[in-house]
């Protein structure tokens, strides 16, 4: 009796054993999300025009074709990629079309009764960023064919990501759009710079953190009972937070500036393993925000507007308020795709996309699209845990963080959780860069998702003892 | 690092928490009351896709909703349009509601308050809130007869109870469709809008209520109610000759006969309004003074607003005249005004012993199941005459009609009382035709008012000629069987 050969069982070979790749799964998925946004797109031109418009038959012909396109990339390139989070990114982006549709027809509607001509509607364009994002994923999963690699770039990433926030405050490009500066304009195109310094910033701050961990995390002083890092330690903490708060002065741009600290802290946190730098970044916070609310009077009527919005409900309050209209319109199953008046909310094709969501698929729809980022989100996480190196470790959970925080802190703003930021909520809103700086995330995520979970290229055989029968 | 990322997971997972909570309270707890709110204009546009409820004539309905394919789904069509117009208004996506559609939106929208029992089983139900109905005081025939009677000329047409203060008729003209005003066709509301606007008839003018014009002679009514109250008799002699010399002023004023009114220049109270003899009511005005005039004008509404709910403009008595304008005014020139409203109510108020009654255009308000909610209760205006008085007014009144100047309003087998009036606008312009009439001289049934605009020759007998047939037909088929 003798145990059994790792290597081969007698004189014949182990069976090969393969790691599943789940690229059948993600196709499935993939068609249950195309299916959902086409249901969409049909629910929205029956309710409005009562047949489907010819636009309907390209936009799902051109996401399919895109989606089909990621597919098709990543089962050759990166196989073992978690099989859920591009049709997870998929069944948002759709969704997101099919409700700038139908926000593009009530525009036409409303201007055909006015007796003007129809604006030209943002669909096509949001089609065309939807391509330029797949490609710029696509071009992420080929070019960057080990995400270990980026950690060579931290502080080229710190220098692309300072340039990127600091664009929109050159003079001929800049642009300033309801009073927040974040946006560059050139050659009929707008940009917000800031959502691409995102990633360089992650990418920055995690190769950093590697580098650095063990003398922030070992070097302490106590303080009240608690170990605190020392001062010299602390420098990078209070750049970050200068950033922010440079962020937040010169664009008037509260969410990124939230972003940024929240993404720092947390990774500090991921990085060092020591609780005590969530207490600092929280007391950062908390000093950042009261100067900021005695400083500038945006944030004050910010503040104000979200703690009582009625009382100014038809100047600066009437954003937050049209949404809580439209969010309560909606109840708990929803007016219905194309039922409902989420025209009436300003931006609602960027900002307070969730309020025309809220209003057409109701308490039900809101839950379903917060659940499809939080697997996202967790997904990333996931990977995070998986990865094999500290780099990439940080990497994808300060990505999967980035996300976390963007989504609560717009969508919490949308529904007065918290006092809007304006920001844009992923893969849902319209605009060119967020789509495309958050398919390049997704790029990242999946990558780094196929190396943690790629077999080991040799299989090593393992001896498991085994126990004796009798 | 694993415990790290775990526990920020818990923490993201607490945030998730939060929001999904938050927009639960918001779209189930707080719903209700932001749904309510006044500045919510998603109230406004849901209205648009529910059923309306009908405008009523008794049992049969004037303005309906009709479900249809299209995104709005219930079309207003109204079976006569342009005969009612003046009552129902128009109910346009573009230009919003006008008449009854307007006043009575609450109700026929289905979001009066009164129908909340009825809300909340539509809600159980899963189906949309319903209208309630409005049922109007309007006498279809007098309506008819009033339409085309004025047949496409500029003028206005209403018609009392002079007991109750019901309007049995409202006719502006010329009229409009309001059903191409109600369509949901954008474009073809918008050109068929911008067609009446630019109609110098004005078309969307609702005339007998919104119009003031001089009322002429028919206001020598008001004057001679004064005058009855102020110790004058039908038989009370008083100057009336060819012309008068208007005090403190170098202007005379003359008679459109330009002969003196009786024998001596002098007439009875009772010949001088069948005549209408200017100079005899001029000095009247002037001997009972400007203050005297105005209160008993007052008494029969002018210088008020009515809502009737649709509102009515103000007919005007100016104050502080001197006699010189007061004996203008007393002869319903100079700055007096009125609608055709006004001047109904005037004789609405003589026919009915001298009490004038709130003039109301809604009979009943129904539930969406039909039921009555309110029914309209006459109310008293003001009193204007003694009863006394008021039967001598309607003697006098008679006496127009059958030897004086309202000749063509006589109907055969009934004492009809009326009084004409022509009143000068702009030189050169023709001048107002009424006339205000009431049948039967005794329990009378109706009180009629009608104007043609600039509508006749330059003399007083276009009142007569002209708005007395129109007055007729009105109260013939008020009193018909």
């Amino acid at each position: 009796m003798s145990a059994p050969n790792a290597g081969t069982i007698g004189n014949r070979p182990l069976p090969e054993y393969r790691q599943p790749t789940r690229r059948n799964t993600e196709a499935l998925l993939l068609a249950v999300a195309i299916a959902v946004g086409t249901f969409a797109l049909i629910s929205v031109d029956l309710a409005l025009y009562n047949q489907i418009l010819t636009s309907t038959f390209v936009t799902v012909a051109v996401m399919s074709a895109l989606l089909a396109g990621a597919h098709i990339v990543v089962r050759f390139t990166i196989p073992f990629a978690d099989p859920v989070m591009l049709p997870v990114v998929a069944a948002l982006n759709i969704l997101g079309v099919a409700m700038i549709h139908r926000l593009d027809l009530a525009e036409q509607i409303r201007t055909e009764r006015a007796g003007g001509t129809a604006p030209t509607p943002d669909l096509p364009s949001q089609l065309t960023w939807t391509a330029v994002g797949v490609a710029l994923f696509i071009a992420v999963v080929l070019v960057v064919r080990d995400h270990r690699r980026l950690q060579r770039f931290t502080y080229t990433s710190l220098f692309v990501g300072l340039v990127l926030l600091v664009l929109p405050l050159m003079p001929v490009i800049g642009t300033t759009v309801n009073g927040a500066t974040l946006w560059i304009r050139a050659a009929g195109f707008s940009f917000q710079p800031a959502e691409l310094a995102k990633i360089a910033l992650t990418i920055f701050f995690a190769g950093y953190l590697v580098v650095t961990r063990d003398s922030l995390a070992l070097v302490r002083t106590k303080f009240l009972g608690l170990e605190f890092p020392r001062g010299r330690d602390l420098g990078p903490l209070i750049v970050a937070w200068l950033i922010s708060l440079a962020v937040l002065v010169f664009q008037r741009d509260l969410g990124t500036s939230l972003l940024f600290f929240g993404l720092f802290v947390s990774l500090l946190y991921v990085a060092t393993q020591r609780r005590s730098w969530l207490i600092l970044g929280a007391l950062l916070f908390i000093l950042g925000a009261t100067l900021s609310y005695y400083a500038f009077g945006h944030v004050r009527i910010r503040v104000q507007v979200w703690i009582d919005p009625f009382a100014d409900a038809a100047d600066n309050g009437f954003q937050i308020v049209q949404s809580l209209y439209g969010l309560a319109n909606g109840g708990l199953l929803g007016a219905g795709l194309g039922q409902g008046y989420p025209q009436l909310v300003p931006f609602a094709k960027t900002d307070f996309i969730m309020a025309a969501f809220g209003e057409e698929l109701g308490l039900a729809g809101v839950m379903a699209i917060l659940v499809l980022y939080a697997i996202l989100v967790e997904r990333g996480m996931r990977t995070g845990i998986a990865c094999r190196d500290a780099f990439g470790t940080l990497l994808a959970t300060g990505l999967s963080i980035v996300l976390a925080l963007q989504v609560f802190v717009v969508i919490g703003g949308v529904t007065r959780l918290i006092p809007l930021t304006g920001l844009t909520t992923p893969f849902l809103s319209y605009g060119g860069s967020s789509l495309v700086a958050n398919w390049m995330v997704l790029g990242l995520l999946m990558r780094m998702s196929h190396a943690a979970r790629t077999p080991d290229p040799v299989l090593i055989p393992v001896n498991r003892p085994v126990e004796a029968s009798a | 690092m694993t415990r790290q990322i775990r526990r920020l997971s818990a923490v993201l997972l607490v945030m998730l928490t939060a929001l999904l909570i938050n927009v639960s309270v918001i779209q189930v707890w707080l719903a209700p009351g932001y749904r309510n709110a006044s500045g919510n204009q998603r109230v406004l546009l849901e209205e648009y896709s529910r059923e309306r409820g009908p405008i009523l004539l008794g049992n049969t309905p004037i303005a309906r909703s009709i479900p249809t394919n299209d995104q709005l789904k219930y079309l207003r069509k109204y079976s006569s349009g342009e005969l009612f117009a003046s009552a129902t208004g128009f109910y346009s996506l573009v230009y919003g509601a006008t008449g009854i559609e307007r006043t009575e939106n609450s109700v026929l929208s289905g979001s009066d308050d009164r129908f909340f029992v009825d809300r909340l089983q539509q809600l159980f139900a899963g189906r949309q809130p319903r209208g309630g109905a409005v049922q109007l005081t309007l006498n279809p025939k007098a309506q008819k007869a009033a339409f085309d009677g004025l047949a496409g000329r500029t003028g206005a047409v209403v018609a009392i109870n002079p007991t109750t203060g019901a309007i049995l008729a409202l006719v502006s003209s010329p009229s409009f469709d309001p059903n191409r005003l109600s369509s949901h066709d954008p474009a073809d509301i918008r050109s068929y809008y911008d067609t009446l606007t630019a109609d110098p008839a004005k078309p969307l003018q609702n005339r007998p209520l919104a119009m003031t014009l001089p009322p002429g002679s028919a206001f020598k009514l008001v004057t001679t109610a004064a005058a009855l109250e102020n110790g004058y008799t039908p038989s009370s002699v008083i100057p009336g000759p060819a012309s008068l010399k208007l005090p403190n002023s170098s202007r005379e004023l003359r008679n459109w006969t330009g002969k003196g009114c009786g024998p001596g220049d002098k007439t009875t109270l009772a010949n001088a309004l069948a005549v209408s003899c200017n100079t005899a009511f001029a000095w009247l005005g002037i001997k009972l003074g400007a203050d005297v005039l105005r209160s008993k004008a007052e008494e029969f509404g002018f210088n008020d607003s009515f809502a009737v709910p649709l509102r009515a403009a103000i007919s005007r008595f100016p104050p502080g005249l001197d006699p010189a304008q007061t004996a203008m005014a007393a002869i319903g020139q100079f700055d007096v005004t009125a609608t055709a409203l006004q001047m109904a109510m005037v004789g609405a108020g003589a026919a009915n012993n001298g009490m004038v009654m709130s003039p109301y255009l809604v009979q009943e308000v129904l539930g969406p199941d039909l039921a009555v909610l309110e029914t309209a209760t006459p109310a008293r205006y003001n009193t204007a005459l003694s009863p006394e008085n008021a039967a001598a007014l309607v003697k006098m009144m008679v006496g127009v009609v059958e030897n004086g100047t309202g000749s063509n309003a006589q109907i055969p087998g009934v004492a009809v009382g009326g009084k004409t009036g022509t009143a000068q606008t702009a030189p050169g312009r023709p001048p107002h035709a009424w006339f205000v009439g009431i049948a039967p001289a005794i329990s009378s049934q109706v009180a009629v008012a009608v104007v043609l605009e600039n509508g006749g020759g330059a003399a007083e007998i276009s009142g007569n000629r002209l708005a007395a047939p129109i007055a007729r037909a009105v109260m013939a088929a008020v009193l018909a069987p």
